[in-house]
């Protein structure tokens, strides 16, 4: 199939960016898009031209890396589906690709489609961690976690840091990543001690990066490659107000 | 957000209930407009808890307003460059979408809705009425286009619920299972059901002569 592309093209953070139109041809449904965007590239350096930047790392939907805006949907309209795992047969010939860089104020794009998403570590060291003496592993038996905390802890823990919550939010909120990080930790007996400190210190830091403020519209959720259910904002919400209370 | 916005709804069920009086006669609805002004006395003077309601609820709607603003100006400065293709919705819930217009639509109409049934300003009676002729003379026939604005207000105010009901209970952090917030959304859809019908039918039925 044939495709025009629509990609923003802007060298480095100074650069005001635009929108530049490219042509692929030859590609096959069984391409990942970013196999698509490879030959692309491929075909940009041999006439010279300069690639288009993307960030990617694992191609296998693990890493969060590769996160892009495709057609006005962070990560594409295929559901709980990274961008690398996206393949190429859910698009038809003739179709235009509109592809962008996740749009954050905390997220500024370092080149074409890559921004940097350091926000997200600063918002774990400040308290996406538990405190304990290293050393030898524990018996696993000696702390009993109820089977249904265990799993919505998983089920928490499964973020892969990728940023499509933040592209997708219309108030650009880092809520449904911070809320996956402190309902992981915090519905863990491991992560008790420093519950209510962490969930703090990790809203006041998501908040200082500029961030926008959750109206629960949703839209995270359902871009979110993961699944990371819409419950973990309440949990951070509960956690943080008891917090604050004290 | 959700502290006020919850005693505006209270407000309005409270409302709500209160006009539904205007079926039971002109003697009944006059009769709980003056009850409205003289409860508690003679213990308190006139008008003592309904200003202080009245003051209640016009805090709750500036500070409404005042979070509203903040985080809708919070949410411009977090996305300083838009997207070039629309962003498409991937929730569902269209009321969620509706959230800040509507609101504006809102408090449009409350400021009509003031000057029309309490102040008498824009009301074909005028301010001395009792309350009763202000409303059936506000709804009639020659003035439908009054009545529509609060039909159409009316459906903004549901689709406002709609979402704000279940939301407020998710930002106080009472959502935590996906029941529980399955069990709040239908809630909130029931209430605000409830609230539109409960609150169009005595225009309708005023403009359409059921209600002399
Ligand atoms: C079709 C629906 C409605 C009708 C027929 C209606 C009718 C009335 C009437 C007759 C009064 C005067 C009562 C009196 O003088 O004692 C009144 C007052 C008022 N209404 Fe409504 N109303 C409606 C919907 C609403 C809505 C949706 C809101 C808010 C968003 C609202 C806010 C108010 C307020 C703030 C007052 C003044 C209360 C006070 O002065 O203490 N109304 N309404
Ligand atoms: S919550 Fe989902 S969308 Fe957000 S960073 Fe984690 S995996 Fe990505
Ligand atoms: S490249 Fe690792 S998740 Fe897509």
């Amino acid at each position: 199939m044939n495709l025009t592309l629509k990609i923003w093209r802007q060298n480095g953070s100074s650069d005001k960016g635009r929108m530049v139109t490219y042509r692929v041809e030859d590609v096959s449904p069984d391409m990942s898009f970013l196999e698509m965007l490879d030959v692309l590239n491929e075909r940009l350096i041999l006439e010279g031209d300069d690639p288009v930047a993307f960030d990617h790392d694992c191609r296998e939907g693990i890493c969060g890396m590769c996160g892009m805006v495709i057609n006005g949907v962070a990560h594409g309209e295929q559901k709980l589906t990274t961008t690398c795992q996206l393949h190429m047969r859910h698009f038809k010939d003739g179709d235009v690709v509109t592809i962008e860089p996740w749009r954050s104020a905390a997220f500024p794009v370092v080149k074409d489609l890559v921004v940097n998403r350091s926000a997200f570590d600063r918002i774990i060291q400040a308290g996406g961690f538990i405190s304990v003496p290293a050393g030898s592993a524990p018996e696993a038996h000696s702390v009993p976690v109820p089977k249904a905390d265990a799993d919505a802890a998983f089920d928490a823990a499964t973020c892969i840091g990728c940023g499509a919550c933040v592209a997708a939010c219309p108030n650009g909120s880092a809520s449904l990543f911070t809320a996956a990080k402190i309902t992981h930790l915090g519905l863990l007996p491991q992560g008790q001690p420093e519950r209510e400190s962490r969930a703090r210190a990790m809203v006041e830091q998501m908040d200082a990066e500029g961030f926008g403020g959750c109206t629960n519209t949703g839209e995270c959720t359902a871009v979110c490659p993961k699944g990371i259910p819409f419950d973990t904002i309440a949990q951070m919400n509960a956690d943080y107000l008891k917090a604050a209370s004290k | 957000m959700a502290v006020t916005g919850a005693a505006l709804v209270l407000f309005l069920i409270a409302h709500m209930l209160g006009n539904l009086k205007v079926f039971m006669g002109a003697d009944s609805f006059n009769h709980y407009a003056e009850w409205l002004r003289t409860a508690g006395s003679p213990a308190l003077p006139n008008r003592t808890l309904l200003t202080i309601t009245e003051i209640v609820l016009a805090l709750c709607v500036v500070l409404h307003m005042w979070a509203a603003v903040s985080l809708a100006r919070r949410a411009a400065k977090a996305r300083p460059v838009k997207y070039a293709a629309k962003r498409k919705s991937q929730a569902k819930g269209y009321a969620t979408q509706t959230m800040r217009y509507g609101g504006v639509i809102i408090v449009l109409f409350v400021v009509w809705h003031l000057l029309d049934m309490t102040f008498g300003a824009v009301n074909p009676k005028g301010g001395d009425a009792t309350p009763y002729d202000r409303m059936v003379a506000g709804f009639q026939p020659d003035r439908w286009w009054v009545t529509a604005f609060y039909l159409v207000a009316m459906v903004m105010i549901g689709l406002h619920l709609r979402h704000g009901l279940w939301s407020a209970f998710q930002s106080l952090g009472l959502t935590r299972h996906p029941r529980s917030r399955g069990a709040l959304q239908t809630g909130a859809a029931a209430v605000s059901a409830v609230l539109v019908l409960g609150f169009v039918v005595a225009p309708i039925c005023i403009m359409i002569g059921v209600v002399k």
